[in-house]
This record gives C-alpha cells, sequence and structure tokens, in this order.
C-alpha cells in the first residue's frame, strides 16, 4: 500500500491533474485557515473582555446611603441615610469571619493648584486599605497607611496625569499642592490600568477630609472587601446579613430596599463569567461550523473526483485493479492533498494571527491566539473526515461493475 | 482454452426478467481467431462481458485454461483479469492523462512488475504495434487508429491469454479498420487465442472462426477462409 510505486502513481495523478489538486487542497486549506483565525478572533474577544473587569478587585462590596421608602419606629418614610465612622467600626468589628478590610469614599471635586499650574480634580478621601479595592499600582513613592488616617495627615496620592499636568517634567514627590485651599504634601505618584479618568484622581486620608469638613464623622460611601476564600455562596451570605445588620442599626423597616444599596461585585463577576462563557460557546459554536462547512467542501470535491474518475476506474478495473487498489490510490491521493494543504493553513492561519498582535485591539479584538493543540486537533479532524469523504464514494466506485464504470461517458 | 457449457443468463428489470442467453454451449481452442456475430440484442455483448468476468452467469459453467470460473469475489475476478485477458474496446478506453506508454504499463503495474521492467515491455509492445516514437504522447495527441493499436498494446502487455475485443473497429473507418484487423491477425499469428465481437460481415471474415448469435442462442458456428487484412492496407 505504501510502495514507492504507489506513490508515484498518486504524484503522477496530481501532477497531470492540477485544477483538482488546487480544488481540493484549496478548499481544506481555506476551511482550516477560517477556523483558526476564527478561533483566535474569538479568543481575542474574550481576552479584551477579560481585561475589562481585571482592572478592580472582584471581592468588594460598595455600600451607598438611600432614602428609607417606608416609616418605621417612630421614623418618617423618606429619611435620608448617612454614614459615620462608628459604622466603619461596627462593620469591622461584626463580620471578621467575611471581611478582609474596610475603606470609606468621600469624593469631593475642586480646583488643584501647583505654582502657576491649576485644573479641576476629583479627590477621594480613603482609608489605606482602598487601594486593594482599586488595584491601585503605586509607581512611586507610597500610598496613604494607618497612621496617615490616625494622625490625619496632609498627604496626598496623586495619578499619573495629575503629575504630568501639574508639574510637568519636575518630579511631584514631596512637592506641596494647593487642593481647594489646604496644602497637602505629595508622598506617592500612581497608575491605574483602567485609563484617564482613574489617573487624574487624587487619594487623601479620609480623616482629613473630615477635619476639613468642620470636624464631621460622616463618610459617603463605603467600600468592603471580603475574603476571597467565602465563595461566591459566602459572598452572598454576607450581603444579606451585612443588609439585615445596616437596616437594625440605621432603623430601617426590614422590607425597606431603598435605606441604602449594595453592590456585589461578585454578583456582577458571576455575571460576568457567565457573558464570558457564553462568548467562549459561541466562538466553539462558529468554529464547529466552519470545520462543517469545510468538510462538506470537501466531500463534495470527493464525491466530484469519484464521479469523474469512474470511467478510469472501471479502465483500470478491467485491466485487473483489485477494490482494495482502486480505494487505496483514491484514499492515499486525498489525504495526501488534505494533509498537505490542512498543514499549509494551518500555518499560515497561524502566522497571519501572531502578525496581528494587537493592531486589532480597537475592534475589541486583544492578542488574538489558538492553542497549537487545537489548530493540530481541527487539522486532523478535517483531514480524517476528507479521507472519510473520499473513502465512501471511492468504497462504492470500486465495487461497480466494470462494465457499468465503462459505459459512463 | 474456453470451454462454456449451458450457459444462462438474464436481467432483471423490474417485475420482468429478461432472459438473454438461453443455453449456449461454446469452446475455443488455443490459437483461434473467433469472430462473435449477431445483430443489437442478441445476445454477443453480454457473452463476451461474461467471458471476460465483467458479469456473472446465472447457469453454466465457464472453464478457462483449465481454471474453473464461479463465484469470484472482486478482488479474485481482478487477478483473473489482470492474469488471464487483454481487453480492446470500441471506445478504446485509454486514461486520457497517461502517456501511450504509461497506458500500456498499466497492466504490469498490477501484475506488481518493477517499474524499469514495466518501461521496457511498454516500448516493446508499442513498438510491435508501431508507435514506438509516439511513447510520451498523450492519447489527445493520437488518431483514433493509433489509440486503438496503443489499446492492443495494453491488451498484449499483460501477456494474457486470451485477447477480447468488443467491437475494436467500431468508431474507426474502414483503412484504419483493416490496419487494427492485420495488426489483430498478426498477433494471432504469433498463437494467440482472440475472440472479436463485430457486426461487420467484412471484418468477421477476417477471422479464422464464425459464430452467429441471435436472440440468446448460438444458431451459426462455422470455419471460414480467412481474409487477410494486408491487401487492403
Amino acid at each position: 500500500m505504501f510502495s514507492r510505486d504507489n506513490w508515484k502513481e498518486i504524484f503522477e495523478t496530481i501532477q497531470k491533474n492540477k485544477l483538482r489538486t488546487f480544488l481540493s487542497g484549496f478548499t481544506v486549506a481555506l476551511g482550516i485557515l477560517i477556523f483558526v483565525v476564527l478561533y483566535g478572533f474569538g479568543n481575542g474577544l474574550i481576552n479584551t473582555f477579560n481585561e475589562f473587569f481585571e482592572d478592580d478587585a472582584t471581592n468588594t462590596f460598595f455600600v451607598f446611603p438611600g432614602r428609607t421608602s417606608k416609616p418605621y419606629k417612630g421614623y418618617k418614610s423618606n429619611r435620608q441615610i448617612e454614614f459615620d465612622n462608628t459604622d466603619l467600626a461596627d462593620i469591622e468589628e461584626s463580620f471578621p469571619l467575611f471581611l478582609e478590610y474596610i475603606s470609606p469614599r468621600v469624593d469631593r471635586s475642586g480646583m488643584v493648584k501647583y505654582k502657576n499650574e491649576s485644573n479641576n480634580y476629583t479627590t477621594r478621601g480613603v482609608s489605606d486599605a482602598y487601594q486593594f479595592a482599586e488595584k491601585t499600582v503605586i509607581m512611586k513613592g507610597r500610598y496613604l497607611n494607618r497612621v496617615d488616617i490616625e494622625e490625619k495627615a496632609k498627604y496626598a496620592v496623586i495619578g499619573r496625569l495629575v503629575e504630568q499636568d501639574l508639574f510637568k517634567n519636575e518630579n511631584a514627590l514631596g512637592k506641596y499642592i494647593d487642593i481647594t485651599g489646604s496644602a497637602f504634601k505629595v508622598i506617592g505618584v500612581f497608575q491605574d490600568e483602567a485609563g484617564d479618568d482613574e489617573e487624574r484622581r487624587i487619594y487623601i486620608p479620609y480623616t482629613t477630609r473630615q477635619l476639613i469638613e468642620k470636624n464631621t464623622d460622616k463618610v459617603d460611601q463605603i467600600v468592603i472587601g471580603f475574603k476571597t476564600e467565602i465563595g461566591y455562596a459566602g459572598a452572598m451570605t454576607f450581603e444579606r446579613k451585612l443588609g439585615d445588620f445596616l437596616r437594625e442599626k440605621k432603623f430601617i423597616d426590614p422590607n425597606d430596599e431603598r435605606g441604602f444599596f449594595i453592590r456585589n461585585v461578585a454578583d456582577q463577576l458571576k455575571q460576568n463569567q457567565q457573558f464570558a462563557g457564553v462568548l467562549q460557546i459561541i466562538v466553539a459554536f462558529v468554529a464547529f461550523g466552519t470545520i462543517i462547512a469545510g468538510i462538506i467542501g470537501i466531500s463534495n470535491i470527493m464525491v466530484f473526483v469519484v464521479k469523474e474518475r469512474t470511467k478510469e476506474i472501471g479502465i483500470r478495473k478491467a485491466l485487473g485493479a483489485t477494490p482494495r487498489s482502486v480505494i487505496s490510490t483514491i484514499l492515499l491521493e486525498s489525504v495526501f492533498i488534505t494533509t498537505i494543504s490542512g498543514i499549509f493553513g494551518m500555518i499560515v492561519g497561524v502566522a497571519m494571527l501572531s502578525s496581528l498582535g494587537d493592531t486589532l485591539e480597537d475592534y475589541f479584538i486583544t492578542n488574538p491566539f489558538i492553542n497549537m493543540g487545537t489548530a493540530i486537533f481541527s487539522t486532523i479532524v478535517l483531514i480524517f473526515f476528507g479521507g472519510l469523504a473520499g473513502y465512501i464514494p471511492a468504497r462504492r466506485a470500486a465495487r461497480i461493475k466494470p462494465i457499468v464504470a465503462l459505459r459512463d461517458e | 482454452m474456453i470451454e462454456i457449457k449451458n450457459l444462462h443468463k438474464s436481467y432483471k428489470m423490474g417485475k420482468n426478467s429478461l432472459h438473454v442467453l438461453k443455453g449456449i454451449n461454446f469452446s475455443v481452442e488455443e490459437g483461434e481467431l473467433v469472430a462473435i456475430m449477431g445483430s443489437s440484442g442478441s445476445g454477443k455483448s453480454t457473452l463476451l462481458n461474461i467471458l471476460g468476468m465483467l458479469d456473472e452467469l446465472d447457469e453454466g459453467t465457464y472453464t478457462l485454461d483449465g481454471v474453473p470460473i464461479k463465484n469470484l469475489n472482486e478482488t479474485k475476478a481482478a487477478q483473473y483479469r489482470n492474469k488471464f485477458l487483454g481487453f480492446i474496446f470500441q471506445s478504446f478506453n485509454l486514461i486520457n492523462y497517461k502517456s501511450a506508454a504509461e497506458n500500456v504499463a498499466l497492466p504490469l503495474y498490477y501484475q506488481r512488475v518493477g517499474r524499469k521492467e514495466r518501461q521496457e515491455k511498454a516500448l516493446k509492445y508499442l513498438e510491435q504495434v508501431g508507435l514506438k516514437q509516439w511513447a510520451t504522447h498523450l492519447p489527445s495527441e493520437l488518431s483514433g487508429g493509433q489509440k486503438q493499436r496503443v489499446a492492443i498494446a495494453r491488451a498484449m502487455a499483460a501477456e494474457p491469454k486470451v485477447l477480447l475485443a468488443d467491437e475494436p473497429t467500431g468508431a474507426l473507418d474502414s483503412k484504419t479498420s483493416y490496419e487494427v484487423m492485420d495488426l489483430i491477425q498478426k498477433i494471432n499469428d504469433q498463437g494467440n487465442t482472440i475472440l472479436v465481437v463485430t457486426h461487420e460481415e467484412d471484418i468477421a471474415h477476417m477471422c479464422k472462426r464464425i459464430v452467429h448469435l441471435k436472440d440468446g442462442v448460438i444458431v451459426e458456428d462455422k470455419k471460414v477462409e480467412q481474409v487477410r487484412a494486408e491487401q487492403y492496407v
């Protein structure tokens, strides 16, 4: 079956039927090429998607105050709920099993000046733990620490773009900036993957902010990080218990959903993961469809090839070709063509993907890739089905009586 | 060489059965040149197909060179065809993308003869039919008579026991027909057994024996004085 003569016969047939060879080879190469590129784009889409949501920590609750919608224990409805420092301490004390860190968040926007440069920025009063919630990366200097919070230090950590705007080429570290009339010492510069908006922020201790605002103890929002090991179910339990706890403490009707709001990133994370999963399924479906289309394409060509060769098969049989040799000649030829062109299509596809790199980032495709295993596996699948598609009509052709095949015009 | 006894063959056409051969008794000695004649529908092609193992018989016995031919599977039939028989067809049936020499070498390929020997033998038989200088040409570059001569060389190449020719001159003009018959006669002169199916009287008389078929039975089987084709060439 694999003798040199047999191969010579196959090569001669291939050489002398260039159009046929080209058509079947082209179908296979194109099928694999499209599969590889589509699959790679799908992966690129998933990459982009993951990047969007990797920016912030995912083990986080945001608690926003609201207005009550029901009267309760003598309090009227439509009462504004406010959080203060005792709430922070109470939550920290009540949920040691769930809680990883807690930080308030007090946003104020206002004019920030350095020498002659000035601009409007959001200044965010936070505690030291807030760094985890935003996944803030310090470029130079340091972030706020516990001592800064306790001492109500007039320290500021500024975004990369704030430094660029106000300090031009100067080093901001150790310099003093004027935030709405108070001088703050710059102790750190940070960057954040989320981009421009976040890098135009200034972080100061929330206690300092409270001091400036007539020594109040109010905080706007509360950011809570929970321990990742409690898992999704644990996070949901924590959210429920935290809600009950705050409603009781703030005298809100247990059924009143509007006193405050808890945004649970874990819940979102789950949805996001489901969305990514759906994306993966769509990609797999499209890729699967492409392979099926490729198989149908190669099957069509094989049926055509065998049909075209029916008379030749009849002649060969009359001259003494056994059914086995007829099948093996046709099959080896088709497997040979599909293998060569399949590998060719695969290599071109992989090369295309790796040359694309990040050039399609504007179209939400980041770093498209296909792992070699998937590429090789799908190539083998296509070769296998190409062979099978050749085998079925070849077997039928080998079975027809030579006299019938000879009459075929 | 060929021994046929009480041969029956019928084709099923839906519910009806068409009885084509109705008890043929027929034998051919080695070295004979036999013409099988008959109008269309007389069963002569069916008889040739059965002789060529391209079709199966329903009833009776068929012995070829002492070997009983029955219940052959496809593979066995292919091997017997290759070993015992050479075919010459009305429409030549050359493989159009192979050169004359490659066409002639094809039966040898199926006999697993080595490449070099195949080429040598192919050239030898092409020389016998006078087409050595056309060895590398494709069938499309040859005339009808040349194609038939290539086909005859191909049938000879396997050195079969019997040559079966189905209307070998059917697609040729008279002059070319006589050239082909001249070649067939010369091959017969070398001692080869040849059966020729034809419906042309003059072609039939260039054989040594004529068998007339009518409605599935042999109505006449006679030896004739051979007319040499040479004189018309």
